[in-house]
């Protein structure tokens, strides 16, 4: 029998290899790229992106080489097709970092973490699937994403995300911290974790020293369709930071910088399973065109004559590495794209590490392409009763001249807008309060609103969403929407620990349906590069608001007992007083107040009775006391008080 | 006719229509600065259930085709959505919807106040007729009896509590309407509108349906009158003394005889009532059809009214209990605090009996001091019914405590609420400190007024004894 098995394992053994000779062009790949690129502001942006790809297990089997197998299980765990989740800590600000460009508008995250996830199962358990989902990214991240386990905190929008299949779910806890806990088991999912390649620049303290830092994790997989074009898993993880290079540079010039300068480190050789990992620096549209015009105007005084597109005489700047390419994006005729260099981290090693250096040659100032809209978002009115939610969206036609690729029609022209808001339940807004400024004036309410979904929230059960798109003329200046809401009141324990610190409402996603944010790179070749591919792909131009902080109005946290108790006396009061009064007979009454009239009454039975003969409600009926004996118990009242004061005076003396 | 008379000159005196016409003036003058007043938020003024903001919240997700329930926010009938829905948006002449809502509140009132007179009018009446046929008309003299029927309607009308409600946007003067349309309706014997206001009136709010057993005791032995067995002894006497009036003897018999229960209004009382819930239920699953059908209609009205979901602070006092209270309790407190309404309702009934009227004050007094969400408004109408006793309740004691009582705490009130939620200076505590006040004027007021009725019959019967 044993015998048996083992031939029988042998011969899986074989068929197994032969399998894995027939496939063998499906492979696991694994690259790395850095993008680095000088922001307006002095600062530097570093973007990188690491992706490892899978091939469809019904083809290449369950075992890798190099895929990370937690990520593997969870995808077929829990069948999901598509996934991100985002770790970030600060804000992006679109104003000096742009907003339209393919970095900023599929990197710029909330604060917080945001994961969203499409299942590839029944309606029916899409959620149960999400829970499950957030439990085990909550285990592998060591982050509170099982928080958005709770039906109050994720929903389940139609259009604003991706596909309307309706097995779509988001959701984001704002408040959380990120830090190097989340980040380690992060770099676990690479193949050489920190310790080769790119990801060795990932010194923690320089990374957290950023202005911002958004570490993310997309995941997209095609297992469940058996057709040959599944390309299986792909997993990508991206960390965007913001840095300022700590340089001694004049104030007008930029600042220098190289890669240890920024992170520290330097990057010794790359990491051996990656099939590529290279570094790009990339020069911003309005830079190279700036530099463009630098440039005419020294030829136009030196009088000399540039060769070709040599980076070496750059007027602007001065990069300490050949570049293995100069890629250009295609921009529009009247105008230069931007430029994209690339270096090669294969032939350092420890003896030569890749140190790459930029130093700036001239003072340059430029801005950063902008979305059409910039939006922010702000509370309105006082007082922990009630307020309204404001989102203002500001034209920047002003301030840049992006041709989006919707069109600017000059007769029929509008702008699309689209907005996803999310609001928890104790925020409880009321949706007929939607109001539409543009330029100030107010709109009647449904003639821009191109089309609108409402899920309002239920207590302590869902969130409310609302995504609307709106249809804005092009030449607004500035669009505004109010909603009104009122602040809810929370049982004690549905409070977080620092109640008072307030509640935060997520972000909103204003999403421009009608532009793209992609680079045209005209070498197709350039493709099979992921970071220049997916910097080539068209994705719609996303920013999100700030997240908003609901300070609620707290009970008395110590008071439950208190309260009880008070309440109860209060029921009881009535309970009791009412059957009392129902209760009593007259003659009953009539017989103890004869009976008391008859004795001599003391002051003290008369007090009392008059006490409870008011306690009964019933017309007191004092005992008649003749004329004398009440002037004797006065005498005995005064005199009992002047002992008193007798009394105290003499205390008071005698400790004097 | 001598009682006519007498009332007659208090009439005259008061001139009711001058100031109920001058009450409604004063309304609709309110009523347009309403925007600057700013009532319609106050915790005191409305509440989840009659907030018109909320309605037009469920009338606005009804016309975008969802449920008008959905997001916990309307809790209301889905028939007063129909009706009242159209006006919050529309604006007729340049009226904003919120002045089109008030008037509709106005009218309500005005209605209100005119029943509550008409009810009185019959009670005074029989107040006069009970003691002509006990034969203690000639103990007092006749310019004594109060037309209470114009006192209770002026109160009414001139309550700050009621003006405040009715120009706050909210629904509770409609609410009071239908229970004050089914009291007199009752009372006048007019028995399809009593069960129309009793069926619509629990539709809208819930607690209104105890006031079953008032209608039916109105309905089974007529208006409010001195203990029955009184009548009994009285007209033996009665018939010893005055055998030579023998027209006034027959009417006393009449009398006697109407003291009888008469089951065959209260089983029509019944029918009609039956005809109506079928009516508005049906009404309600039309328009609630594509949402879900009574079942939702019922979790959201009632259920919301049973299970106090709203932790939002009002003048009551269970908001703070249920935001407070452990969970584990949380179920067995809910039953207690509701079976604290219908426990008392039995030893009411049994004691007093021979005052419907009285009684259905009581019950709606109870109910407003107890109910999950009370506004002034259910104070408004509770107040006014009770002055509808003042002959009786001559002797009533604490009055002007209770008077002060209710004028501090509706000025403090406001003070603590607005220091808890607006300044932050304050603390729940306060704000609910004022609740409990509240909550204790009331026991005492309801408390008093039942020891003070039961002296009164107890005063009637020792005048009976000693004529």
């Amino acid at each position: 029998m044993s015998r048996l098995k083992s031939f029988l394992l042998l011969f899986l053994a074989l068929f197994s290899a032969t399998a894995s000779v027939r496939v063998e062009e499906l492979n696991e790949e694994f690259t790395e790229a850095l993008l680095l690129r000088p922001l307006p502001d002095r600062k530097v942006l570093a973007h990188f992106h690491f992706r490892s790809s899978a091939p469809p297990s019904q083809r290449y089997g369950r075992h890798h080489r190099i895929f990370p197998k937690s990520i593997y299980q969870l995808v077929h765990k829990f069948q999901v097709r598509e996934m991100e989740l985002s770790f970030t800590q600060g804000r992006w600000n679109y104003e000096r970092w742009g907003g339209f460009d393919p970095i900023s508008s599929s990197n710029a995250k909330p604060p917080g973490v945001e994961l969203w996830a499409e299942f590839d199962v029944p309606h029916d358990q899409v959620d149960d699937s999400w829970k499950n989902l957030t439990h085990a990214l909550s285990g592998l991240f060591c982050a509170s994403i099982n928080f958005l386990e709770r039906s109050t905190s994720y929903s389940a929008p139609h259009w604003s995300f991706g596909s309307a299949s309706g097995k779509l779910r988001y959701g984001t806890l704002p408040r959380e911290a990120v830090c190097t806990e989340n980040l380690t088991p992060w770099l676990k999912l690479l193949p050489c974790r920190d310790k080769a390649g790119l990801s060795s620049l990932m010194d923690r303290p320089s990374i957290y020293r950023g202005y911002y830092h958004s570490q993310r994790l997309h995941l997209k997989s095609d297992e469940s369709d058996a057709s040959e074009t599944s390309t299986g898993i792909v997993l990508e993880q991206i960390l965007t930071v913001v840095l300022r290079p700590e340089t001694f540079s004049e104030k007008a010039l930029q600042p220098n910088w190289s890669l240890s300068s920024l992170f520290g480190r330097s990057v010794s050789g790359k990491c051996s399973l990656s099939s590529s990992s290279n570094v790009y620096v990339q020069f911003e549209q309005n830079l190279v065109s700036a530099g463009d015009k630098l440039r005419e105007v020294s030829e136009a005084s030196e009088n000399a004559i540039s060769v070709g597109e040599g980076f070496q005489d750059n007027p602007l700047f001065e990069l300490s590495l050949l570049p293995k390419r100069v890629i250009r994006e295609s921009g529009n005729f009247q105008k230069a794209g931007s430029i994209l260099y690339e270096f090669s981290v294969e032939d350092s090693n420890e003896f030569k590490p890749f140190d790459l250096r930029l130093n700036w040659k001239t003072p340059v100032a430029w801005s950063s392409p902008q979305a059409p809209l910039q939006a922010s978002r702000f509370l309105l009115g006082s007082g922990n009763e009630r307020g309204a939610i404001a989102i203002s969206m500001k034209s920047t036609r002003s301030t840049n001249n992006v041709e989006g690729t919707g069109g600017y029609d000059e007769n029929e022209c509008w702008l699309r807008v689209g907005i996803f808001q999310m609001v928890p339940w104790y925020v409880k807004v009321y949706y007929h309060t939607l109001k539409l400024f543009l330029d100030g004036k107010p709109q009647s309410s449904m003639e821009n609103i191109e089309k609108i979904l409402v899920s309002p929230s239920e207590d302590k059960v869902s969130t409310g969403v609302m995504e609307l798109i709106l249809r804005l003329p092009c030449s607004v200046h500035t669009a505004a929407l109010t909603l009104e809401f009122d602040k809810g009141f929370l049982h004690i324990d549905e409070y977080p620990p620092d109640a008072n610190q307030g509640f935060d409402i997520p972000s909103a996603v204003i999403h421009f349906a009608d532009f793209v944010a992609n680079m045209s790179l005209h070498e197709n070749s350039l493709k099979q590069e992921p970071i220049l591919s997916k910097l080539q792909e068209e994705v719609p131009v996303i920013s999100y608001t700030e997240v908003l902080l609901v300070p609620l109005t707290t009970p008395d946290f110590s008071m439950p007992y208190n309260v009880i108790t008070i309440t109860c006396t209060v029921f009881a009061l009535y309970f009791g007083s009412l059957l009392n009064a129902l209760r009593r007979r007259v003659s009953e009454d009539e017989k103890l107040l004869s009976g008391k009239g008859a004795r001599k009454a003391g002051p003290l039975m008369l007090m009392i009775s008059k006490l409870t003969a008011k306690l009964r409600g019933k017309p007191q009926e004092p005992p008649e006391l003749s004329d004398s004996g009440r002037s004797s118990s006065k005498y005995k009242l005064i005199a009992k008080v002047v002992l008193v004061a007798g009394v105290a005076a003499a205390w008071q003396f005698y400790f004097q | 006719m001598e009682d006519r008379s007498t009332t007659g000159s208090w009439r005259n005196k008061l001139g009711f229509w001058k100031w109920a016409i001058a009450s409604v003036l004063f309304r609709l003058i309110l009523t347009y600065f309403s925007k600057n007043l700013n009532l319609s938020s106050r915790p005191e003024v409305s509440t989840p259930l009659t907030s018109l903001r909320r309605l037009a919240e469920g009338y606005w997700l009804k016309q975008l085709s969802m449920s008008p329930y959905s997001g916990s926010m309307y809790h209301g009938s889905p028939l007063l959505l129909s009706i009242l829905g159209p006006l919050t948006v529309k604006k007729i002449g340049g009226l904003s919807s919120e002045l089109l809502c008030s008037l509709v509140s106005v009218v309500a009132d005005f209605i209100s106040a005119i029943l509550i007179r008409a009810t009185g009018t019959s009670l005074v009446r029989s107040h006069l007729h009970n003691w002509k046929a006990l034969g203690l008309d000639k103990l007092f003299k006749g310019d004594e009896a109060v037309p209470s029927g114009d006192v209770a309607a002026l109160v009414y009308l001139w309550n700050p509590f009621t003006i405040v409600s009715c120009i706050g946007f909210n629904t509770s003067a409609i609410e009071n309407m239908f229970v004050v349309m089914s009291l007199y309706g009752a009372s006048a014997g007019l028995v399809p509108l009593a069960a129309f206001g009793w069926v619509v009136s629990s539709h809208l709010s819930l607690y209104p349906i105890v006031l079953v057993i008032p209608v039916v005791f109105l309905l089974g032995y007529g208006l409010d009158a001195p203990p029955r067995k009184l009548f009994a002894q009285s007209n033996l006497k009665g018939g010893e003394k005055r055998s030579a009036d023998h027209a006034e003897l027959k009417s006393l018999n009449d009398k006697f005889s109407k003291t009888n229960f008469s089951w065959w209004r209260v089983v029509i009382f019944f029918f009609w009532a039956f005809v109506w819930t079928s009516y508005v239920l049906i009404m309600c699953a039309i328009s609630m059809k594509e949402y879900g059908g009574l079942g939702e209609m019922f979790k959201r009205t009632y259920g919301f009214i049973l299970a106090i979901e709203d932790l939002s602070p009002n003048i009551g006092v269970l908001w703070y209990f249920f935001a407070e209270v452990f969970d584990f309790f949380r179920n067995f407190f809910l039953i207690v605090f509701h079976v604290n309404i219908l426990f008392m309702i039995l030893p009411l009934a049994i004691r007093l009996n021979h005052r419907p009227c009285f009684l259905a004050f009581l019950y709606l007094a109870v109910s407003s001091m107890l109910k999950s969400y009370p506004s002034v408004g259910d104070s408004a109408l509770y107040l006014s019914l009770l002055v509808l006793f003042v002959n009786e309740l001559e002797e009533m004691q604490f009055t002007f405590f209770l008077f002060c009582g209710y004028v501090g705490i509706s000025l403090l009130s406001p003070v603590m609420h607005n220091l808890w939620i607006w300044r932050g200076t304050g603390n729940a505590n306060f704000y609910f400190a004022t609740a409990i006040g509240y909550a204790c004027f009331q026991i005492i007021l309801v408390v008093e007024s039942v020891s003070a009725m039961l002296n009164h019959d107890r005063k009637i019967r020792k005048l009976c004894n000693k004529v």
